[in-house]
């Protein structure tokens, strides 16, 4: 039976992993080389790794980092931030990642989605939006506008349109991220997120306001997402407490939630 | 020196960075003459069987890679489009595949389940093979897959998995080993199966 994934996240900026909250205000963590393995030997279903400032000051992804991240490891990795062409995306998977996260740009010009789908396969794209609950009306009917920028320009779009157009162009997965609900360690914005996994029909992720093991058991019981993104609860000093993989996983089994076994001695012989 | 066939669609790099984090000594390789001095070949794989085989076909390497896995019994390691490019057909495309293995490649039934299958899923093995010494009888990988093999020969299956219906998840058939997971991307359970291959290749095991 196909398991639900835990995916931790990063924010990179300078190879180093900072923590923001609400878009700014960002602390610094540690090197993403170290942060990666950590999370790796910690049994993380799988990385995603964001270059937040890539897009900003108008430059590609930081290769070098996503060369180091990726020689420590073994479970799926996905790169976002800076990628802006097919050339990007080629880059960034020769340097070791599996998966490609493509937000604004995907907004801009919709058809990198499909251009990316048929040079590297859809499983390779995943489209990631940035939603805000603006309230129902005839123009967002769902509730929830999609914004781009850092969550500083609003579209006018509506998310689950936009999710269903995605799907439409060849994305692999959608992965929703609640502008709400990003850095308040307050939960999963559940509404939208099981607004777009029943309007789709490939694997949707989760993303922001996970504070604690029981927001995942709620996204995971009261929604069909595939998978949920979790970071503060991780390694940020700024919350209350972290988890480890297996306490989460724990207490996910506890409530039947089909998870990857944990496994007791995760060293090799070589 | 076990060489991981490079092509443009491929993820030859993550491969490379598994087999050296083992200490197995690699490397990506698209030529003839390179491929001609090997211990042991991987094909990785992602994208569609389509783009994996007009790659193939254009590095004017797949004689050498026939000759060496077909004719020599190299040990060979396909990996996601990497097992499916072995069969005769694609349903992916309705492409024409290698056809090393007889059998096809056939897609999930979208109203089962969602496609692509992205994930971590169980094979259970069916039977016992050195690839998988070190393994429990079923144990978790990361599958990123919409289509899947069918072979014709039942007895070449070496795992299965459940998604919408059972489908063959890893073949053993002469030298070749392939399975639709991905080895390099998944934990130490996936180093093992290198490293074990790995030891085949040095005819250590």
């Amino acid at each position: 039976m196909i398991t639900k994934r835990l995916i931790a996240c990063f924010d990179v900026m300078n190879g180093r992993v900072t923590k923001a909250q609400n878009f700014q205000d960002n602390i610094d963590i540690d090197d993403a080389e170290v942060i990666a393995e950590k999370m790796y030997n910690d049994q993380i279903d799988e990385i995603v790794f964001y270059d937040i400032t890539a897009s900003l000051q108008k430059r590609p992804t930081d290769l070098d980092t996503v060369r180091r991240v990726a020689k420590k490891v073994f479970v799926p990795f996905t790169v976002g931030g800076g990628i802006s062409s097919l050339n990007d995306m080629y880059e960034v998977l020769k340097a070791g990642a599996e998966k490609i996260s493509i937000d604004s740009m995907a907004v801009r010009k919709p058809s990198i989605i499909t251009e990316g789908a048929l040079a590297f396969g859809k499983q390779c794209i995943v489209l990631s939006m940035q939603v805000k609950n603006v309230g129902k009306s005839n123009k967002i009917p769902s509730g929830y506008e999609i914004a781009i920028d850092g969550a500083r320009v609003f579209t006018g779009m509506d998310a689950v349109e936009w999710a269903i157009r995605g799907e439409g162009l060849g994305a692999g997965e959608i992965c929703v991220n609640s502008i709400d609900g990003d850095g308040t360690h307050a939960g999963y914005d559940i509404e939208i997120t099981s607004q777009i996994a029943t309007a789709v029909n490939i694997p949707v992720i989760a993303s922001g306001g996970a504070g604690n093991p029981k927001h995942l058991v709620d996204v995971f019981t009261k929604t069909d997402v595939s998978a949920a993104i979790i970071s503060s609860m991780l390694y940020s000093p700024r919350i209350k407490r972290n988890y480890s993989v297996k306490e989460i996983k724990e207490k996910l089994s506890l409530s039947n939630v089909p998870i990857r076994p944990w496994i007791i001695d995760y060293t090799i012989s070589i | 020196m076990i060489g991981v066939i490079d092509y443009k669609a491929g993820n030859g790099p993550s491969v490379l960075n598994a087999l050296n984090n083992l200490n197995i000594e690699a490397s990506l390789v698209s030529t003839s003459e390179q491929i001609e001095g090997l211990s042991a070949i991987i094909l990785p794989g992602v994208g569609s069987a389509e783009a994996t085989v007009s790659s193939l076909k254009e590095m004017n390497c797949l004689n050498a890679i026939e000759h060496m896995v077909l004719n020599r019994g190299l040990p060979f390691m396909g990996i996601c489009i990497g097992l499916q490019v072995l069969f005769e057909h694609s349903e992916e495309g309705d492409v024409d595949c290698l056809g090393w293995i007889h059998g096809s490649v056939k897609k999930f039934s979208e109203r089962a389940v969602r496609v692509p299958q992205i994930g971590w899923n169980e094979a259970c093995f069916t039977q016992s093979h050195p690839i998988l010494n070190g393994l429990n009888k079923s144990e978790y990988f990361y599958f990123v897959n919409s289509y899947y093999v069918e072979p014709n020969d039942k007895s070449i299956i070496l795992a299965e998995t459940e998604y919408g219906g059972k489908f063959c998840s890893m073949i053993s058939y002469k030298n070749i080993i392939a399975s639709q997971f991905h080895i390099e991307k998944s934990g130490v359970v996936g180093l093992k199966i290198l490293r074990n291959f790995g030891l085949i290749a040095g005819g250590n095991l």
